[in-house]
């Protein structure tokens, strides 16, 4: 639900199209009293703790982030494991995102479609990776990967490594981000109308056509916003991720979340701050640009 | 729409490909790494001073995330669902500011406040005088508590939002009308819509507050006081030995067991809220 609920939130953005009538009602609204007490001491509540957990905390990295002056946060983004960490972390990521975005689009597809023995046992398997602490899924996959492990023994006679490589990462963050686009694609799917499906059908398309036609521009922007929201997670990920990459410089194996732990263990906060605001622009471009492509895909819909 | 079998078929077969080699292996994995060395083993590595000490500390540090963001889930939920006010999209966005945060980052954010070079770490220090105490936040208990409650805060909030948002507002309307006062109306009237999501959130909340590592390592450092189990697993793993690989699997194997309990309290509760997919 949790899932679907981000699916929610990064549609939000159509509501503030709408809010421009609202407002030209909202003098008539501001005359009529509250009628529900206890809006103030809610409303305070709510943004004192926000406050204190979230505004100030975060606000305070910003802050000195951008009190660094601007040749010494070039210095500390430009040395090679920093860039080098940020270029894992991007790639490893995003393929790991789009693996998801296809097995998880598979997997919602046969939860919703198909009865087949076993199919509630995936379904509640689905949310495994959101249940599992991080750590154990970290030390468990590196386990699994590892020569001794169920998988790594078969693999190592097959010439194959994987613990200690970016594949290792992208394991790991297929993993953990598995639930965002099945849970995100599950809903959509499950109301979609399968009269226009009957229609494609009639009218003789066949199966590919009427998928890519009928099903896929419906169910794209939930697969987008699960996409986007793997993606971030997988920029940002630590305790997963960390076991089974080795984190080697040489072999450009550190993700950024590591870096980050380094330089804050080293009493780094500078190179960690500006490190941190990197991350913190780029997974506020990706939500936004997924935002941007669902308000696109709204208006085509919309106009038709 | 009209499917061959065998397109059918090849889609089942893949899907449970995958979720037994990424889901399934796993899985199988923690049982069999954590009994590796016998029964005898796991029971003595799953008692050690550390662990318990460091699942003690993980369960305390879930209740007070728990307990706090749910009071935040449901007096958020209730001014945002049944109030109209400016800002209201924007306080949303700030409350799902966690979701998409690296939970190191948050670490971060609370030493720069409240670590030595932080304005908060000033702040504490005229209370300490004041009061001749020795609070400290960030290498401390409070650290790992405020680091856990971060990454849980929109949890419940979430939930109970959904629900608020459909049900709207006339039936509180009508009962404050009527004369009910407003702690009868949250009660009576709110609370019951909403308890089944609450329990949902609260479950969710749990979930990640017992796994929580990234936010919590950045702010703990000392083993057997601060540590979380999430922690102590790290320090067992990293300790190198077969042994302590083992015994970091036993300890997991505790987490697991909570994560695993919660999913199916999840599921029934799902069960409940009609959260369900089909």
């Amino acid at each position: 639900m949790n899932e679907q609920n981000q699916t929610n939130e990064i549609k939000r953005i159509p509501p503030v199209r709408i809010e421009g009538p609202k407002r030209q009602t909202s003098g008539k609204k501001a005359k009529t009293p509250r009628l529900l007490p206890g809006f103030g001491l809610t409303l305070g509540v709510t943004l004192t703790i926000l406050s204190i957990i979230v505004i100030l905390p975060i606000g305070t990295i910003l802050g000195f982030a951008l009190q660094i002056p601007p040749a010494t946060f070039w210095q500390a983004i430009s040395k090679p494991v920093v860039w080098h960490a940020f270029a894992t972390s991007l790639t490893t990521a995003f393929v790991a995102a789009a693996i998801n975005l296809v097995f998880g689009t598979l997997l919602a597809w046969i939860l919703v479609r198909y009865t087949f023995p076993g199919r509630r046992i995936i379904d509640s398997l689905i949310e495994l990776p959101f249940a599992l602490p991080t750590a154990v899924a970290g030390i468990t996959l590196s386990k699994l990967y590892s020569e001794t492990g169920l998988l790594g023994s078969a693999l190592v006679k097959l010439g194959v490594s994987i613990v200690y490589t970016k594949i290792g990462i992208i394991i790991a963050l297929v993993f953990v981000g598995i639930p965002f686009v099945v849970r995100s694609v599950e809903p959509v799917l499950a109301k979609l109308d399968g009269s226009y499906e009957e229609a494609g059908a009639v009218l003789g398309a066949n199966n590919f056509t009427i998928f890519r036609r009928i099903i896929l521009p419906e169910i794209l922007p939930a697969g987008l916003a699960g996409f986007a929201l793997a993606f971030a997670r997988g920029l940002g990920e630590y305790g997963s991720v960390i076991y089974i990459s080795g984190n080697s410089a040489k072999a450009q194996t550190q993700v950024v979340s590591y870096v980050i732990m380094q330089k804050l263990n080293y009493v780094d906060y500078e190179g960690a701050t500006a490190m941190a605001l990197v991350l913190l622009v780029l997974a506020f471009l990706i939500l936004l640009s997924v935002n941007l492509m669902q308000l696109r895909q709204a208006r085509r819909l919309g106009g038709r | 729409m009209k499917q061959s079998n065998w397109v059918k078929n090849i889609l089942i077969t893949l899907g449970f490909i995958f979720v037994i080699l990424m889901l399934v292996f796993p899985l199988v994995t923690v049982i069999i790494s954590s009994l590796a060395q016998g029964w005898g083993f796991y029971l003595k590595a799953i008692t050690t001073p550390y662990v318990l000490s460091a699942l003690g500390l993980t369960l305390v540090a879930a209740l007070v995330a728990v307990v706090v963001s749910g009071f935040f889930g449901l007096c958020a939920a209730y001014c945002i669902g049944k109030f109209d006010f400016k800002g209201k999209q924007f306080l949303m966005t700030l409350i799902d500011v966690p979701f998409s945060i690296s939970p190191v980052i948050a670490g971060l954010a609370f030493i720069m406040v409240f670590g030595r070079i932080g304005w908060g770490y000033g702040i504490l220090d005229t209370i300490n005088q004041w009061l001749g105490t020795n609070w400290r936040v960030v290498f401390a208990l409070p650290g790992v508590f405020l680091a856990t409650i971060f990454v849980t805060l929109p949890f419940v909030f979430r939930e109970v939002i959904a629900i608020m948002h459909t049900r709207g507002r006339e039936e509180e309307e009508a009962a404050v009308l009527m004369g009910a006062s407003g702690l009868t109306v949250f009660w009576k009237v709110t609370f019951p819509q909403i308890k089944w999501a609450f329990l949902y959130g609260v479950l969710l909340c749990a979930a990640r507050a017992l796994g929580e590592f990234g936010a919590v390592a950045a702010l703990s450092k000392a083993r057997g006081s601060t540590f979380t189990l999430p922690l102590e697993i790290d320090a067992l793993y990293m300790s190198g030995s077969a042994t302590g690989v083992t015994a970091a699997f036993a300890a997991s194997s505790l987490l697991v067991l909570m994560s695993v309990l919660l999913l199916l309290l999840r599921a029934y509760v799902e069960h409940r809220v009609g959260h369900a997919g089909d």
